[in-house]
């Protein structure tokens, strides 16, 4: 009699799309276009950097020092009268390469510790967190300025190493506590109870589920990066010449960008542009995947 | 004959999300009297809650309402924020479900009743605030009103919160009270407390209730007139007596037939005097903080389940027998006695036994939501334990996953689904096929039907029946409703406080309770028919 009351073959499905729908918003749309040129500038540089004519960031000429636009050099000249545009496309690839590998480091460190402290507990646990709070409550420029200074080459390597060493706490924390809820769900009490090996209901389990405010974290967390090597590289403890990069050009142009705002402005451009687009990238990550928004 | 006090006509609720619109409501008509009690009545998804929350114009911005709602002469579709709120908490208040969650934690549930007091009468003095508020903790039966006022809401129970909530809704002294699942969270004898205190209230006050539920034993307690709903249609309408000795929709009977009743089955067979499958002996969990000291969950607890029989563990909230059920599975600490799987102790079991053991136990949890992996479909869900824990594979992990899902009653194109998509009920078969996959010698059930509605759980019910008669494991049935164990179980342990206060025969139990608390527990199960139900209450105070 109860039979009736029940749908016994599968109804059309439709929440299939998800993503299909997330990418038909305008705010994922945008910045997605605009960090897939960036990111085609990153890795085809030569190619960005020629279209004007005068690709090569590192020919020079001392006599046209921070001459203005002309045709042929969009941005114009910086104070070694070099191409201000060559360097800003040039400069896309360590930004960029900086923000991306001191994530993917960080969040490495973060998902491994934050899962043995969010399913072990216990001393691993205190251990981990304690870690985390030590991380955490270091004063991060200052810490910054003492590891540079005592690393002997400071490339897009060594910088990014040193900021993911200060940027996993926040994403340890986060995985932490999210695996932490996960665990003490049923479906993983179920899956432990079958008997499954703690490899497997970690990987297929707790991991996949935990992940997702994370990610959305870690992508906002490019932006802050790539801000944070500019800051580092203006204040003139980030990458060296011959390395090319935004936050040197920014340096470069401290002295000058009263008589010659441009130096200032395409690199500033570039670096707001680049930031913007990660950060509502995340945003509209975040709320795309909020469950409560998608009953 | 009297003007009703509320008069929906034709009401429709259309929701509206993300450009897809669905009718929740549809036309629906009712009206309440003065002083009368209508019960709303409807599985989840009926549009009851909708109804009622319209009443109060408390509908989220997506929703778009039609139709006309009078309170006596007043219009409410259509008024603006402004003039709802002269309405909203003095001439009708409301009750919600869940009473620890709707009081503030920060203030003490004296500061939070005169709050409400001084709402509806700011002339009133403070010390006329307070003599308000302990007459009103007064009506709905608090025990020395006075020194409670102090007291913050974690320090009551979930009965007595519920009181408080009562009690704060009657400071405006409304013409209309809508109670939305008033009892559903609390246990069954606190839920008999709260429904006396209703009962009353409309006796003494002549408060007119609209209550919201879904347990048609509350219905039978306390309604005057029956609203029946489904679809967000309007079935049935009928005065209490009449809807239970005579249905005249045949949702109406097909609800009233799925709800489980004690005292249908006949007894049992003798039991298997073979050895115990599982075997509880002088459990004690003991549960230690820094702050709170030790907290004994489980105290000195013995029983058996035998090969092929089904045992519940009866008990209301915090009497600690789910803690009994994890201690089975290795999931709760031991801090004394012994737990037997299948002959093996729990405590001190090698990894090689302990395999053996995850073997020969298959657990269905409570919360449907919650205990499948959501990024696993439902074919991968059931073909995981097969394919990892024995090693099936190929064409016979896919007809054992086929076969498994075709006995709860799950075929073709259902396998490729996710959890999300599919409905409470669908959920739970799911996990007692996962459960039984192993081909478990005993199964423990958590609550298994607590969280879905009645025809549903009639559903799933039978077909964890007729897995057991099949597959003939034995089953730790954990559960607060009595009527569902009496349809299911052989044998039934009641719990209270963590101690185990009866443990015997179904039949013995529920009929001859030996027991101050069993019987207590009984008593307070409402039945489906309102005049038995009547003639148990009286009972219940004459004793």
């Amino acid at each position: 009699m109860t039979e009736a009351l029940f749908d016994t073959t599968a109804p059309a499905r439709s929440g299939r799309g998800m993503w299909v729908r997330i990418l038909r918003r305008p705010s994922v749309i945008v910045p997605l276009a605009a960090l897939g040129l960036l990111l085609l500038i990153a890795l085809l540089p030569a190619f960005f950097a020629g279209l004007f004519g005068n690709g090569d960031p590192r020919v020079c000429d001392l006599s046209r020092s921070i001459d203005g636009p002309e045709p042929g050099h969009p941005f114009g000249f910086d104070v070694q009268g070099c191409d201000v545009y060559a360097n800003v496309i040039y400069g896309t690839q360590s930004s960029i390469a900086v923000g991306v590998l001191t994530t993917v480091l960080s969040l490495l460190v973060a998902v491994v510790l934050g899962t043995i402290a969010g399913t072990r507990g216990g001393w691993a646990d205190s251990v981990i967190s304690r870690l985390t709070d030590i991380f955490l409550g270091f004063p991060f420029l200052l810490g910054a300025i003492v590891v540079l200074n005592s690393v002997s080459e400071r490339t897009v390597f060594s910088v990014s190493l040193v900021l993911a060493l200060f940027s996993w706490p926040l994403l340890a924390r986060l995985v932490r506590s999210s695996v932490r809820g996960i665990t003490g769900s049923e479906y993983v009490l179920a899956a432990r109870t079958m008997g499954l090996s703690w490899w497997r209901v970690v990987t297929r389990y707790i991991l996949p589920n935990a992940l997702a405010p994370v990610i959305v974290v870690a992508t906002i967390m490019i932006g802050s990066v790539i801000v944070s090597e500019s800051t580092l590289t203006y204040l003139g403890i980030g990458l060296e010449s011959p390395a090319i990069s935004w936050g040197l050009q920014l340096a470069s142009a401290q002295s000058k960008f009263q008589l010659a705002p441009h130096l200032l402005l395409f690199p500033s451009i570039f670096l707001a542009v680049t930031v913007l687009s990660v950060i509502v990238l995340g945003d509209s990550l975040r709320a795309a995947l909020d469950p409560r928004r998608n009953t | 004959m009297t003007d009703p006090l509320l008069t929906i006509d034709g009401l429709s609720i259309d929701f509206t999300v993300d450009g897809s619109t669905s009718r929740a409501v549809d036309r629906a008509s009712l009206e309440v009297m003065p002083g009368e009690v209508v019960a709303l009545v409807g599985e989840s998804g009926s549009g009851k809650s909708a109804t009622a929350m319209a009443v109060l114009g408390l509908l989220p911005r997506t929703a778009t309402v039609a139709g006309s709602i009078r309170l006596r002469d007043l219009e409410l579709s259509g008024l603006d924020d402004e003039q709802l709120r002269s309405v909203r908490g003095r001439r009708v208040a409301m009750v919600f479900q869940d009473p620890q969650g709707a009081l503030n934690p920060v203030f003490s549930i004296g500061f939070q009743l005169m709050e409400a007091v001084r709402q509806q009468d700011p002339s009133l003095d403070r010390a006329g605030r307070r003599a308000r508020a302990i007459e009103l903790l007064g009506q709905v039966e608090i025990p020395d009103p006075e020194s409670r006022l102090g007291y913050y809401p974690h320090q009551l129970s979930g009965g007595q919160c519920q009181r408080v909530m009562i009690a704060m809704a009657l400071a405006s002294e409304p013409e209309l009270l809508i109670a939305d699942e008033p009892t559903t969270a609390l246990d069954v004898t606190v839920q008999a407390e709260i429904l006396e205190v209703l009962r009353r209230l409309r006796d003494r006050l002549s408060t007119a209730i609209l209550l919201i539920t879904h347990d048609m034993g509350v219905v039978a307690d306390l309604a005057d007139r029956v609203v029946v709903m489904r679809r967000g249609e309007i079935v049935e309408t009928n005065t209490a007596v009449e809807l239970f000795e005579r249905p005249q929709a045949d949702y109406t009977r097909e609800l009233l037939a799925a709800v489980p009743r004690i005292g249908l089955r006949p007894s049992p067979t003798a039991l298997d005097p073979a050895a115990p499958v599982l075997e509880v002996a002088d459990l004690v969990v003991d549960y230690r903080s820094r702050l709170r000291g030790t907290f004994r969950a489980v105290d000195h607890v013995s029983f058996t389940v035998g090969p092929h029989e089904i045992v519940a563990l009866v008990g209301e909230s915090g009497s600690g027998k789910t803690t009994v059920g994890r201690c089975a599975i290795g999931l709760a600490p031991i801090s004394g006695g012994h737990v037997r799987v299948g002959g093996i102790d729990v405590v001190g079991a090698s990894v090689a036994e302990r395999r053996t053991m995850h073997r020969t136990v298959g657990v269905v949890f409570q919360n449907p939501a919650a205990s499948l992996n959501p990024r696993y479909t439902v074919e991968q869900t059931v073909s995981e334990p097969l394919s990892v824990i024995l090693g099936v594979r190929g064409r016979e992990l896919r007809e054992r996953v086929v076969g498994l899902l075709e006995s709860v009653g799950l075929s073709g194109d259902w396998m490729s689904r996710y959890a999300h998509e599919l409905s409470g009920g669908q959920r739970q078969r799911v996990s007692i096929a996962r459960a039984v996959a192993l081909e478990p010698k005993l199964l423990i059930a958590d609550e298994p039907t607590s969280a879905l509605d009645v025809s549903v759980q009639a559903r799933v019910l039978d077909v964890f029946r007729e897995l057991q008669s099949s597959l003939g494991f034995a089953c730790l049935f954990i559960s607060h409703d009595l009527a569902v164990v009496d349809s299911l179980c052989d044998r039934i342990a009641v719990m209270q406080r963590g101690r185990l206060v009866e443990y015997g025969d179904r039949e013995d139990v529920l009929t001859r309770p030996g027991d101050d608390y069993t019987r207590r527990l009984v008593a307070s199960v409402p039945v489906p028919d309102p005049v038995l139900q009547a003639q148990r209450r009286q009972e219940r105070l004459a004793s």
